[in-house]
């Protein structure tokens, strides 16, 4: 509201200001514009100071700038602009002086002007008739409602609102006849509407388009340079250089010295040097030095990737594709456990070969490799597995010994147990578990004769003595001794001597665990001529070498009465040992001298039947030792095992086995030497009998030398059970082995 | 007693090892700059025979690096270069940090650098030392020659990258040095003589790389940095082996052969003359120009024996002169589907002529149109235009010659047939292993045999199954006795049963004693004796390496098989074909 009451009164200076300057253009026509403005401006400035001081103050500087302003303002910046056009810069004072200067210079316009201005300004103050000032100030015109008057002139003097107050009939009635409504515009101060002119409604216009309201100035003047861009001879200003700008700085010179001294400090270096020796290649190895060769350190050098084979082909040969089931088990494995990396593929031509996805891998797996992989020099076993095989004699150059199956000895209906060869050679009997000895000749395989005994024979011996023909028999808890009646009448006739001589001594004896017996009736038709009773089952029965002892022996662990030394002529039996010394497997006599062999499940003891004493134990380092031999000679013992060991003991060498062989693939379940070859035999569950060579020198310091030459095979396995027993025929280099398949069989 | 009492690990084999951490430690380095020490300088952990000894009594997964090693890394300079880098980098942060932009780059313009020329002649003091490890060295820098400029690494190592292994196949076209290529599925693997050393390497497809995310390209970046130094020095020194300029120029007669005018439309002048260099078209200018001549063995008097084995030796030579030139006289044409580079590569090694299409690349000396082109490579089902006196022929048969060291015929190769499989030539071929048939039609090739088409294969076939008879023929020996042995039971049997037998006089047969035969397994027999009697440990080690043998022998009996079934069934098929 204000500002458009203070746009009003504007106008209405302005107004006047404008009828002024029409009159004093008519009347000086002939006069310089500049000067015409210069005197139209002063009244105006007047004006202005009395609206406010505000509005003064901003005229003012309104000269300088001329963007700074309100749009008030700017209306009395055109007046001012067009007076100071030359001088924009300056402030009013200058403006002044100048206009000051230039009166002087022009002395005869001025006398003329100066009358003009006087009354001028005499003009001005007699068309203050109209100006009804109201004095009231910037007050809501509402507070005078009430009154009669409106406010208070100059002169204190009341104001009178107009007499007539129009209501809106009469304005209605105004707006709709007269012509000039539209620029008729009420005072609120003075509460008179005024009427514009046209020059004012011009103004107006020009001020709401945002045009200077003056139609004369001259927007873009071309503007002029205060300072020329030329370089002139003379200074703008004439003051002397500083005496300053001769001397040198004292602040510059105390960075320099910084940095003066950084550079000897090192602490700034000199611009490098582009230095592009870098990627330039030489002849690095021109002189090679073999020193610095040998000043290498120990360098193991990585592994080259392994070639690719076939199956990483495009287009590999078919075999080398994968089937389903490869496939599949490529897909399950670990990364880790794959054979080949990657699924080997066929392409049909080069051009659909697609890139690999794990190149980039494995040239980073590489890297890593090379920088991370511990590395380790391994010997690589480069042996031909041709040398290491021993280089033995060969068998064809041992001979003789068993080769073929030559005889099958068939008759028994149970396993047989235990074989015998007598003597001479001429004769085998066989004990089986269908409770028949049966007594073969060797040559022919004829039966000759079958002893019922009545129960499983676990074991029959031949008497080693060529001048009689006896026979031991172990089954249950006897020992049977047969008189086979087979051969010379004067063998027969000895060994039957033999057997009756006995009889009166075996009487004396009592209170024995061993019951001596004759045998009567049908079974001495059959041959069976003693009974040795015994008070537990009897397993083994062995000769000594003259044929006059036998060994009986009854396994049990918790009795010392395990094995019976029995004295066939005097019909003796007696017990050699006092202390049990743990489960008797087997017992076997020396065959020179008055030793024992006792065999425990572990060990072998040795006794001097003699001296009554053990000269010797032998570990066999084996779990449950099946049956023993000792080598004619007397110095060498073999030992099977039921965990598939073949021990040889050099009793002269050590209590530990010289040997030990693991040939077969189960239990041994007997071994045998041969009198006189060097060889012995070893019969396994496996269903084999093996044959080896084993020479014994009689040098001491010479080892025996075992060479196995043979593997004899041809019992059949049943329920588990392979070959039980066997043995060597005295003089031939024969072998008979005995099976749980019912037959004997002789290989020659 | 008495005595200074013995601590445990401190002499020994614990004093030689070192572990990673206090090897860092002592060359107060932190994890990433001893990794690229260890890199650049070889260093690598060792394996201690005994672990727990050196790992002072405790089991936990140790890597060990020897003492020696690190105390060497110690007196290393390049370390100090490490840490002036790190400096640089944490000045170059506070300077940023500061704004202060001419510290920037008055810091930039000091960056240091550091060259790894005395490490490459350090690790391998002797050239053929260095030509002995390049495999790596090239397998990397093709690799990298092949990533787009962009993103994963530097493009001046990129550049320098392509650059030396453009180089090295110059050189190698030059030195006339393949001996083998194959393209397997993860790229084309070369393998070349030079100075007696066979180096292998592979290059990757010309596809763009899907790079993963799990690989450290840092590590690759310091390994190539390395491979960069020492295949330019390799090439160097190759380079003056030959009498060739470094680097490599065109040969002026070749480059005038060359000049075209819109080399424009290649690339940009800068780069045009290194591409003409990869386009591997042309030769390389000699410091001394030397026509080639024919390298004669000198002849020395010698007599007998002596006599032959040079003539012999003579005859060597120069069949693998004559190896060396299989294209000599052939003018190629590669379409623009095949891989240009690679087949330009082996192409130009054995003497062949070769060019392509002029869009396809820079460096093309012939068009299509030339009368005098003999070979015609063509990757595609058929083609429109085709010309009378060339062959059309597929790639593979390029590499097939090159491996067998001799032009295959070309039926085999033609457009649209299916092709032969191609053979690893990497596979040595030794006693017991399987050798697929199409090898062994090669070599009869090879040998001078003419194939003789469809009967051969049956043959082959025949063979194969004679072989197998043998294999066989020792069961059924056996299984021969054991019915025999079972029969004479029966028999026996009868017998004791008192049964009559229903007696009949057949005429015997007449054993026919194969002495050889009985020889042979009397040997056989002597052989299983021995074996047991072998002592334990070395039983052990026997039976290892024969169960290794006998897989190997499974193997190839499974291939064998796998071959046969598939034989089997493409002749059915055929077959069926024909009805």
């Amino acid at each position: 509201m204000e500002e458009r009451r203070g746009n009003v009164q504007n106008i209405e200076q302005r107004s006047e200001m404008k009828k002024v300057r029409e009159k004093t253009q008519k009347k000086r026509s002939n006069e310089e514009d500049e000067e015409d403005q210069f005197f139209n401006s002063k009244p105006a400035e007047k004006d202005d100071d009395d609206d406010d001081l505000s509005d003064s103050e901003d005229s003012v500087y309104s000269g300088l700038e001329d963007s700074g302003s309100d749009s008030e303002d700017e209306e009395d910046e055109k007046e001012e602009g067009s007076l100071d056009d030359e001088n924009d810069d300056d402030d009013n004072d200058s403006q002044s002086q100048q206009t000051a200067v230039k009166k002087s210079k022009n002395k005869n316009a001025e006398v003329i002007e100066e009358k003009e201005k006087k009354e001028d300004e005499y003009e001005h103050d007699t068309s203050d008739e109209e100006d009804i000032r109201n004095t009231v100030g910037n007050i809501p015109m509402e507070w005078y409602k009430d009154f009669p008057h409106i406010g208070y002139d100059l002169d204190g003097k009341k104001i009178y609102k107009p007499i007539r107050n129009k209501d809106e009939l009469d304005e209605f009635l105004d707006k709709m006849e007269n012509p000039d409504y539209w620029r008729t515009v009420h005072d609120k101060q003075t509460g008179a509407d005024v009427v514009l002119s046209d020059e004012q409604v011009d103004l107006v216009n020009r001020l709401q388009k945002g045009q200077f309201g003056d139609l004369n100035f001259n927007e873009y003047q071309p503007s002029v340079d205060f300072f020329t861009k030329d370089v002139m001879i003379h200074p703008v200003t004439n003051r002397p250089a500083d005496k300053r700008s001769f001397i040198p700085s004292l602040i510059e010179k105390e960075k320099v010295s910084k940095l003066v001294h950084a550079i000897k400090m090192g602490w700034i270096k000199p611009r490098r040097v582009e230095d592009d020796s870098k990627g330039r290649y030489y002849d690095l190895w021109a002189n090679e030095d073999s020193s610095l060769l040998a000043k290498h350190r120990m360098h193991l050098p990585a592994p080259k990737i392994p070639l690719p084979g076939h199956e990483e082909s495009y287009n590999p040969p078919p075999e080398y594709l994968f089937t389903d089931e490869e496939r599949s088990l490529w897909e399950q494995q670990d990364p880790s456990d794959r054979k080949l990396p990657f699924v080997p593929k066929k392409f049909s031509n080069l051009r659909q070969v697609p890139a690999f996805p794990r190149f980039i891998h494995e040239r980073f797996e590489r890297c890593l490799d090379l920088y991370l992989c511990p590395r380790q020099r391994k010997m690589r076993v480069n042996v031909n597995p041709e040398d290491l095989i021993p280089k033995l004699p060969k068998p064809k150059d041992l001979q003789p010994f068993p080769t073929t199956q030559s005889l099958v000895y068939q008759g028994h209906s149970g396993l047989v147990r235990s074989i015998s060869v007598s003597p001479s050679g001429q004769w085998l009997a066989s004990g089986s578990d269908d409770g028949s000895v049966k007594l073969w000749e060797v040559c022919s395989s004829r039966c000759m004769k079958t002893v019922q005994v009545g129960g499983a024979v676990k074991s029959v011996a031949w008497n080693p003595n060529q001048s009689v023909c006896l026979l031991a028999v172990a089954l249950e808890s006897v020992v049977l001794i047969l008189s086979p009646s087979l051969g010379d009448k004067q063998v027969i006739s000895a060994s039957e001597r033999l057997l009756t001589g006995q009889q009166e001594e075996g009487l004396s004896e009592g209170s024995d665990p061993v019951v001596w017996s004759d045998v009567e009736g049908e079974e001495l038709n059959q041959g069976i001529r003693i009974k040795i009773t015994h008070p537990k089952a009897v397993h083994q029965v062995t000769w000594h070498a003259k044929g006059d002892y036998l060994a009986s022996v009854m396994p049990d662990h918790s009795s010392h009465l395990q094995v019976f030394i029995h004295q066939v002529r005097r019909r003796r039996s007696q017990n050699p040992f006092r202390k049990n010394k743990g489960l008797v497997q087997c017992v076997s006599f020396h065959p020179i001298r008055p030793y024992f062999f006792v065999a425990t499940q572990r060990s072998v003891r040795i006794y001097n039947l003699v001296k009554q004493e053990m000269t010797k134990k032998l570990q066999a380092n084996s779990k449950w030792i099946s049956s023993i031999a000792v080598h004619p000679g007397g110095d060498h013992v073999i030992s099977g095992s039921y965990d598939c060991r073949l021990s040889w003991f050099d009793l002269d060498l050590s209590t530990k086995p010289y040997k030990m062989l693991r040939h077969h693939k189960k239990a041994v379940r007997s071994v045998a030497y041969h009198r006189s070859y060097p060889l012995f035999a070893s019969a396994s569950d496996d269903g084999s009998v093996i044959v080896c060579h084993g020479t014994v020198y009689n040098d001491l310091l010479q080892n025996p030398l075992i060479v196995p030459v043979k593997v004899l095979r041809g019992h059949t396995i049943t329920h588990d059970l392979g070959v039980l027993d066997v043995k060597f025929h005295p003089t031939q280099p024969w072998i008979f082995s005995s099976g749980a398949d019912a037959t004997i069989r002789l290989f020659t | 007693m008495g005595g200074i009492q013995k601590k445990k690990f401190e002499r020994g084999a614990a004093t030689n090892y070192i572990t990673r951490n206090r090897a860092r430690k002592k060359l107060q380095l932190s994890l990433p700059d001893f990794r690229r020490l260890c890199i650049l300088k070889g260093i690598y952990p060792h394996e201690p025979k005994h672990k727990k000894k050196v790992n002072k009594g405790s089991t936990a997964p140790r890597t060990f690096y020897l003492l020696k090693d690190i105390r060497f890394l110690l007196h290393e300079p390049i370390v100090g270069k490490f840490r002036e880098y790190k400096i640089f980098v944490r000045k170059l942060k506070k300077a940023y940090g500061k704004t202060e932009w001419s510290a920037v780059e008055r810091l930039r313009e000091n960056k240091p650098t550091y060259k790894l020329d005395h490490i490459i002649k350090e690790r391998y003091p002797s050239f053929i030392d260095a030509l002995r490890d390049i495999d790596d060295a090239l397998c990397m820098c093709f690799l990298f020659s092949t990533f787009a400029r962009t993103g994963k690494c530097h493009v001046q190592t990129i550049k320098l990258c392509r650059r030396l292994t453009v180089e090295w196949m110059n050189f190698v076209i030059t030195a006339r040095a393949l001996q083998k290529v194959f393209i397997s599925i993860k790229g084309i693997y070369y393998q070349a003589d030079v100075m007696g050393q066979l180096i292998t390497w592979v290059v990757p497809y010309q596809f763009s790389h899907d790079h993963p995310t799990d690989v450290d390209y840092r590590v690759m970046a310091t390994f190539t940095e390395l491979y960069t130094t020492l295949l330019g020095f390799v090439n160097f020194r190759l380079y003056h082996s030959l009498n060739l300029v470094y680097p490599p120029k065109i040969d002026s007669k070749a480059e005038s052969e060359l000049k075209e005018d819109h080399e424009e439309d290649y690339a940009m002048n800068s780069e045009s003359y290194s591409e003409k260099l990869a386009a591997l078209s042309a030769s390389l200018a000699r410091v001394v120009s030397t026509e080639e001549e024919d390298v004669q063995l000198d002849q020395f008097p010698a007599e007998g024996e002596d006599m032959e084995k040079m003539e012999a030796r003579e005859k060597e030579q120069k069949q693998l002169e004559a190896q060396k030139k299989i294209f000599e006289g052939l003018k190629f044409f590669l379409n623009r589907e095949v891989p240009r580079e690679s087949l330009a590569f082996v192409i130009r090694c054995f003497g062949g002529m070769v060019s392509w299409d002029k869009s396809v690349c820079i460096g093309s000396t012939y068009d299509v149109t030339d009368e005098t082109i003999t070979h015609q490579i063509v990757d595609r089902p058929n083609i429109d235009k085709q010309y009378i006196n060339r062959y059309y022929i597929q790639p593979q048969w390029v590499y097939d010659c090159v491996n067998a060291k001799m032009l295959l015929p070309v039926e085999d190769y033609f457009l649209g047939v299916t092709l032969p499989p191609h053979l690893s030539p990497f596979v040595e071929e030794k006693e017991g292993d399987y050798v697929p048939p199409d090898r062994l039609k090669i070599m009869a090739l090879q040998k001078g045999e003419k194939p003789a088409q469809e009967d051969e294969g049956e043959e082959e076939e025949e063979e194969e199954d004679e072989e197998e008879e043998e294999e066989d023929e020792d069961e059924e020996e056996e299984e021969e006795e054991e019915a025999e042995e079972k029969n004479l039971k029966k028999m026996e049997e009868q017998r004791s049963q008192g049964k009559s037998l229903q007696v009949k006089v057949t005429a015997g047969k007449v054993k026919a004693e194969n002495r050889a035969r009985l020889e042979q397994e009397e040997k056989a027999e002597e052989k299983r004796l021995a074996i047991m009697m072998m002592k334990k440990r070395e039983k052990y080690l026997y039976d290892k390496i024969m169960f290794g043998k006998k897989r190997k022998i499974r193997e190839a009996n499974k291939l064998a098989a796998k071959r046969k079934a598939y034989d089997d069934a493409e002749k059915a098929k055929k077959k069926k074909a024909r009805k």
